[in-house]
């Protein structure tokens, strides 16, 4: 501790000394970073650790910062950035007492301790800022990235329920290059014939405009009405778009927005916070929900922000979690992070990928987010089918709240891969994953699954769309 | 219904379940109707998909054939025989480096920017277009898409003689008249290149247009893919909202005639508004939407 104080004089805010060597941080936004596992977007950012041991003793540093650093050392000044001020304002000092003489090394013992009921990580949620969970989980090994996140229970609604204990959803992701009607219509065929569809249905347009997002809302909306499927849907076009599908009547389930963990990467994403209480408000104003009103659909990813040039000296996965702070303003029913799909410049492959993923999922469900993850990868990235079934079964097993449903794992829209029909079916096999409970008597009801307990299908054609089914083949 | 249980027998046989939703597949490219072993995907479709895989993969990482491409054109008429196009480098010495960082394989290394700088010495005339061929995400891209897609372009332009490196515009839309004769550069191809390169090249070349023809990243169902990008007045640091793209040039994606078409109309009113990027709308979007618009959903049918 002497050494620490000696070396503040020379312009580092935190040191540590190993040996004969005497490692220095100029601030926390660098120790942060540094201590980050390595990844390909922090070396292109320039804020990486030079080398193993540095990163090592970067680690054991940030271990020994108390907790209450994070609520007075904000890495982005509140006064350029309104996540930063979210982030402050809406702390809950009473919720962070538990917490507070906490050092981030022993939050992670705290965090895996048998004493922290899940209810105690639920008391504790708003008095954790993003910059703690995103400082904690650089200490934490995968497992105990999966431990925590298993323990930390986010469960919201819709027209059903997501993210119970021993559940686990689908979004059914039918796009098509050319938004094409039949063919959109095909992959939601089979996706439902597969049990997939119960986080939403929800379509990226390849014609980004308001009149193309209204006429995927209706088809959307007609599928689910004649169907009577417990399920919203989701058209992933700009919220300005879906603020004026809104004005002019479409029936809009759930608002989508890319949202980014400072205001200048959303700014670049064309939305402040206003905008998206705005959007809220009018999804609300349909009420169209049955089960609950959690009408939010986000989309994050690490290295959105360096992407946009609006990291601040940041590391990807510091910026990444402050993401969550803007989603759980908003009471999202889902937030996905898409792990893979921004390339190799950021997470370079799939070991980088998975821990990736892990880390999102944890610090999203620590916060109170209901986190999903697009498993997923790009045909530039080093990684293939195999690195997607470790993540997938990862989690699994962390109680991850929802993941992408694309016919073979190929979707020829967006030109990279995600988890397939198929690989969910494996999932709730494996670990005996339940799909949302008002879903799962829906696929009863209509015989696609002929035994829940064994996630078995039916043969043949279901009836209830055998007869649709003829009149497409009557066209071929 | 007949037909059903003979493939239900059939697949039993085959220890694995078809799907009699398969023949959908006729609308679209997604692999939908797969079939299922258990819930798992039926061994066929499996390797199908790995094959898949492995070309795109391939195709990221197989360097361009730049004799191959180069012999291409001269036997083809597209350049002369006597001139050999000019070969630059980004700062990204290798694939590996190239992945990782974006910035680099948008700018030439020195030799590229000395090669260009003695290529337009002593020169007072200005380019009007630069044609640049980059490997970007796909060298599978360009080997297979650069001479068709060219040799379109060049049945625009009257005379077709890009070989001649000097032609005429002409616009779709324009009578015969309104042909102005255009300047062409040196074709250049970039090792290792990324999008914005273009620009750079563009810049030193003192081209008034550049346009980058680049392998755009592969899909699984799509490894071949080529991108046009389109710039006025190009110089360094200029982003997307400076450029027209067209993409998914190929033969399984938008046409090499039809690409052509569309770039001749952007170039030609590129020139005639003196810009490019978002302020020059491309117009074909409003029309794809019309197509689609008598469709009906058969699942509420």
């Amino acid at each position: 501790m002497n050494h620490q104080t000696r070396r503040r004089s020379e312009g580092h805010q935190f040191s540590h000394v190993l040996g004969a060597e005497t490692y220095g941080f100029k601030n926390l936004a660098e120790l942060m970073a540094k201590a980050t596992p390595a990844r390909s977007g922090d070396r292109l950012a320039g804020v990486a650790a030079a080398s193993a041991e540095e990163r090592a003793v970067a680690q054991m540093t940030l271990a020994e910062v108390p907790l209450k650093t994070f609520l007075n050392d904000v890495l982005v000044p509140y006064e350029d950035d309104e996540v930063t001020r979210l982030i402050i304002d809406e702390h809950d000092s009473e919720a962070f007492n538990p917490i507070s003489h906490l050092t981030v090394g022993d939050f992670r013992n705290w965090l895996l301790s048998d004493d922290t009921t899940p209810e105690q990580l639920i008391q504790a949620r708003m008095g954790i800022t993003p910059e703690m969970a995103a400082a904690v989980s650089k200490l934490m090994r995968n497992q105990d990235l999966i431990m925590v996140a298993k323990k930390c229970h986010v469960t919201t609604a819709f027209r059903n329920t997501i993210g119970l204990p021993g559940h686990f959803s689908t979004r059914l992701q039918p796009n098509h290059p050319t938004d094409d009607v039949t063919g959109i219509a095909a992959s939601m065929l089979d996706g439902l014939l597969y049990g997939s569809g119960d986080a939403v249905i929800g379509i990226n347009p390849a014609t980004d405009n308001v009149a193309q997002a209204i006429k995927l809302m209706t088809l959307m909306d007609d599928v689910i009405q004649k169907y009577q499927i417990p399920t919203q849907s989701c058209v992933l076009t700009h919220v300005t778009n879906t603020l004026e599908a809104i004005e002019q009547g479409a029936p809009v389930d759930l608002v989508f927005q890319s949202i980014g963990g400072t205001e200048a990467t959303n700014s670049s994403f064309g939305f402040n916070l206003n905008v998206l209480e705005e959007a809220q408000q009018a999804a609300l104003s349909l009420n169209r929900g049955s089960v609950g009103q959690d009408v939010m659909y986000f989309e994050t990813g690490q290295g959105s922000a360096l992407s946009a040039n609006a990291h601040h000296g940041l590391d990807q996965q510091t910026c990444e979690t402050r993401a969550y702070a803007v989603a759980r303003k908003f009471n999202p029913l889902l937030v996905n992070t898409v792990v893979g799909f921004i390339g190799p410049e950021y997470l370079f492959d799939g070991k980088e990928i998975i821990r990736a993923g892990l880390e999102d999922h944890f610090c999203g469900k620590l916060l109170g987010v209901p986190m999903g993850c697009d498993v997923c990868y790009t045909n530039h990235a080093e990684a293939d089918q195999n690195d997607m079934d470790n993540l997938l079964t990862l989690l699994g097993v962390a109680g991850c709240s929802f993941i992408m449903g694309i016919p073979g794992s190929d979707d020829i829209m967006l030109n990279y891969q995600t988890t397939s029909f198929h690989d969910a079916l494996y999932a709730r096999r494996v670990l005996d994953l339940k799909p949302a409970p008002e879903f799962e008597k829906w696929l009863a009801d209509m015989q696609i699954f002929n035994n829940t307990t064994t996630y078995e299908l039916s043969h043949g054609i279901p009836p209830a769309f055998s007869k649709s089914l003829l009149n497409v083949k009557g066209r071929v | 219904m007949a037909t059903h249980i003979k493939r239900q027998d059939l697949a039993q046989q085959q220890c694995f379940v078809e799907n009699p939703w398969d023949h959908l597949r006729d609308f679209t490219d997604a692999r939908i109707g797969l079939g299922r072993a258990g819930v798992s995907v039926p061994t066929h479709h499996l390797l199908a998909f790995q094959l898949a895989h492995a070309q795109a993969q391939d195709a990221v990482h197989f360097p361009l054939d730049i004799d191959q491409l180069t012999n291409n054109l001269v036997t083809t008429g597209l350049l002369p025989s006597d001139e050999q196009p000019l070969v630059l480098q980004s700062q990204a010495v290798d694939r590996a480096m190239y992945l990782q960082r974006p910035d680099l394989g948008r700018r030439l290394d020195e030799a590229s920017k000395a090669l260009l700088n003695q290529q337009t010495r002593g020169r007072d005339d200005v380019y009007d277009l630069a044609i640049v061929i980059v490997d970007g995400l796909s060298s599978l891209a360009i080997q297979q898409n650069t001479q068709p897609f060219l040799a379109a372009l060049d049945g625009l332009l009257t005379p077709p003689s890009l070989a001649k490196a000097s032609l005429q515009e002409m616009s779709p839309k324009e009578p015969a008249e309104k042909k102005t004769a255009l300047n062409i550069a040196p074709l250049t191809i970039v090792k290792q290149g990324r999008v914005a390169i273009g620009d750079e090249v563009g810049a030193l070349l003192k081209a008034k247009t550049v346009l980058v023809l680049i392998g755009e990243r592969p899909g699984l169902s799509s490894p071949d893919s080529l991108g046009l990008y389109m710039t006025w007045a190009p110089e360094v640091g200029l982003t997307d909202a400076s450029r027209n793209c067209i993409s998914n040039v190929r033969d399984a994606g938008l046409s090499h005639e039809d690409a052509a078409n569309k770039l001749m109309y952007l170039l030609h009113e590129s020139r005639r508004l003196k810009l490019s990027g978002v302020q020059l709308k491309e117009r074909s979007e409003e029309v794809r939407l019309e197509q689609s618009e008598g469709q009906t959903n058969f699942l509420i049918a």
